[in-house]
């Protein structure tokens, strides 16, 4: 026990010296949350449109005047040519073309129905998708007031209509924020944990010293425990950390109770430090280490549900993101900060997250080679 | 009995594996057997790559042998690791003391992980603690090479070892930092440590009680430094001339020589029988035309006898 706390003493020293650990434990967190639920939003604003005008009638205004008051929209080209709307697509200055034909508003009155021609430039997917669907929705908006205002209502509706409406359950307004920090908080949490306790690990062993304290008559575990365990600590000070920030800037408050992540946290990193001791143990350089960390923090995140959902990926990725321990960890997190699982909720996931430790901390154990 | 050794080994193989594959296993270490006495400075010489690292590293049961086994202190290598490593103290040819670590903390590190303190066995340090004392709170990778030396070995010697083991202490030290470490060995050698050092410099066996001369992997000679030289019995002469290099070609081509080999500013030649003289040497050199001779009969030192037993093995 003696032996232990000496080495404890000895590893939170060398933290506290380094600064640039001490700054990738505070500076990390802070930008890491601040910039990507910021920046890397999925949610598409300001799709510039152009609209060509051969009506100029007061319903044609009213249409127009409909969709540049809504926020997705922004009007950057109103013309009467088709062709001179078209031109600003090609110069990327406008996403969508609304045409509104001659007899728009005639024509509607008349016959009852009218015709609009809608066309996406279709380079950025995602846009061109979205716009159009919002534009769609837009004009269906419009027809609605439009005969509401026109006709009588009917004594019983002629066709059996189905209305749908929704409520967002969780996260009412699909806040973007609110589903990507709890995310961004399980990455910082692996790179603590996988990366920091491998890389040092492996500049003990690049130094030399680990050496010295092998012909010592220290334990395999005392030396194991003095290194998870300073590291295990660092990683609740960085959870800590991110909560404070995205209370402080985002004003998230975990639905559910902060043990419930705390107590999943404890196991996870228990997890991913075993994961970061095996890679010390395949390496000898504290280069190779973070290649390798590298390589793993990549297929981490991108497998694990944090930026596309695991349910849209093929069967075989699905597989592997089934593999990835921080797949479990972002699911608990969005399930306690969004919908305020309890611990009874994630067994699941805690029996799962415990199997991955027991096996990561399995074989980086077998394969740590000293003796006794 | 085998207690009255500090270290014996029997029949050590250590062989690595080649990284290309196909290639035969590198011999480290050949069948080594040898016993070093309790109390002794004992001295591994060789070049490079004779297997001094390797061999230290089995005694301080970082390694395994591949065959053969060991004692130290009486305890086995492989059985009774775990007690040897509290019975002896290393100091690798590498600093690898905690860089970010002052002084005083590295020391009572080491010292607290052998469940000991640095006031209990502060006598045994002393002279050499009292040198690095002045930067107890310096950071250990801030401190000048002796200095980082002297804390080296002050970290292996605070749990009082009973045996030390020193890989090439001297490597990269200057001449007068050398002496003082042998001189501080040599104290602490009063107090009955044994101590096994390694080293690829021939002109420091002098200093050790005992030495074994060291060439892939096998021990060529093992004696009290004067032994060695004893065992060599050739006549050898120092020679100088105005062109060395030339002069070394042709004392290879003389019929009578054994061996010659440059050292520093002369050449030493080793002749086959005491039939040849200085005459001799004289008027073959003449008649090579060499200038500036200069011929005189020596004493075999220890580089002369390990170049000679370096020939016979090879």
């Amino acid at each position: 026990m003696r032996t232990l706390r000496f080495l404890l003493e000895k590893e939170f020293r060398q933290i506290f010296r380094n600064p640039a650990i001490l700054r990738l434990i505070f500076v990390m967190p802070a930008v890491q949350l601040i910039l990507l639920p910021m920046a890397a939003d999925y949610e598409v604003k300001n799709v510039e449109i152009a609209i060509v005008d051969q009506d100029h009638s007061p319903m044609s205004r009213e249409l127009i005047a409909k969709i540049d008051g809504s926020q997705y929209f922004e009007l950057t080209e109103y013309s009467d040519s088709y062709e001179k709307s078209l031109e600003t697509v090609e110069l990327d200055k406008a996403d969508l073309v609304l045409q509104i034909p001659p007899n728009f508003e005639k024509n509607l009155i008349k016959e009852n129905e009218s015709t609009l021609f809608i066309a996406v430039n279709a380079i950025n997917g995602v846009k061109a998708n979205l716009g159009n669907a919002y534009l769609a929705n837009l004009i269906r908006q419009y027809n609605m007031e439009v005969r509401l205002e026109w006709m009588q209502l009917p004594k019983f509706n002629p066709f059996p209509m189905i209305e749908i409406t929704h409520s967002n359950w969780y996260n009412p307004f699909v806040s973007y924020p609110l589903f990507m920090v709890p995310g961004i908080l399980t990455i910082l949490l692996t790179m603590v944990g996988g990366f920091l306790a491998a890389l040092n690990i492996v500049r003990e062993k690049e130094i030399g010293t680990i050496e010295q304290l092998n012909v010592t008559p220290i334990k395999k575990y005392h030396l194991i425990l003095g290194k998870m365990i300073p590291f295990w600590l660092l990683g609740f000070v960085v959870l800590t950390i991110g909560f404070l920030i995205s209370y402080l800037i985002y004003g998230i408050v975990p639905v559910g109770s902060l043990v419930t992540i705390y107590v999943f946290a404890a196991l996870y990193l228990f997890g991913i430090l075993g994961f970061g001791l095996f890679i010390s143990t395949l390496v000898e350089t504290q280069q190779q280490a973070m290649l390798f960390g590298f390589f793993f923090m990549l297929i981490f995140i991108l497998m694990s549900g944090l930026y596309t959902p695991i349910e849209s990926m093929p069967d075989w990725a699905r597989l592997i993101a089934e593999l990835n321990p921080v797949t479990y960890f972002v699911e608990v997190m969005r399930m306690v900060v969004l919908k305020g699982s309890t611990l009874h909720d994630i067994t699941r996931h805690l029996v799962i997250t415990g199997v991955f430790a027991i096996f990561l901390n399995g074989i980086a154990i077998w394969n740590y080679r000293k003796r006794g | 009995m085998a207690t009255q050794y500090s270290v014996s080994a029997q029949n050590l193989v250590k062989r690595y594996q080649q990284e290309e594959k196909g290639k035969p296993p590198v011999l480290a270490l050949d069948n080594l057997s040898f016993a070093i006495e309790k109390g002794e400075i004992f001295g591994f010489l060789g070049p490079d790559g004779a297997g001094k690292t390797s061999l230290f590293r089995i005694l301080t049961t970082l390694l395994l042998p591949d065959e053969g086994t060991a004692q130290v202190e009486g305890l086995d290598i492989v059985n009774d690791f775990a007690k040897i490593r509290e019975s002896i103290g290393y100091m690798p040819g590498k600093f690898a003391l905690y860089q970010d670590l002052t002084v005083g903390e590295n020391l009572n590190l080491f010292a607290s992980i052998f469940k000991t303190s640095v006031e209990k066995n502060y006598d045994l340090i002393k002279d050499i603690y009292e040198q690095i004392a002045p930067f107890k709170k310096r950071r250990a990778g801030k401190l000048s090479g002796g200095m980082k030396q002297k804390l080296g070995l002050s970290c292996a010697l605070i749990h009082r070892p009973k045996l030390l083991v020193l890989d090439e202490p001297t490597t990269g030290v200057d001449a007068v930092s050398r002496k003082e470490f042998w001189e501080m060995l040599k104290k602490l050698r009063e107090s009955g440590l044994t101590i096994l050092v390694s080293t690829p410099y021939m002109d420091e066996a002098a200093q050790c009680d005992r030495v074994a001369l060291m060439q892939e992997g096998k021990i060529l000679s093992m004696d009290t430094p004067d032994g060695v030289v004893q065992q060599f019995s050739k006549p050898i002469w120092a020679i100088k001339t105005a062109n060395m290099f030339e002069a070394l070609k042709d004392l290879r081509s003389y019929p009578f020589t054994h061996s010659c080999f440059a050292f520093g500013e002369s050449h030493h030649l080793v002749l086959k029988n005491e039939k040849t003289d200085a005459k001799a040497i004289h008027a073959y050199l003449l008649s090579k035309e060499h200038e500036g001779l200069s011929v005189e009969r020596i004493k075999p030192g220890i580089e002369d006898t390990f170049m000679d037993l370096m020939l016979h093995e090879s």
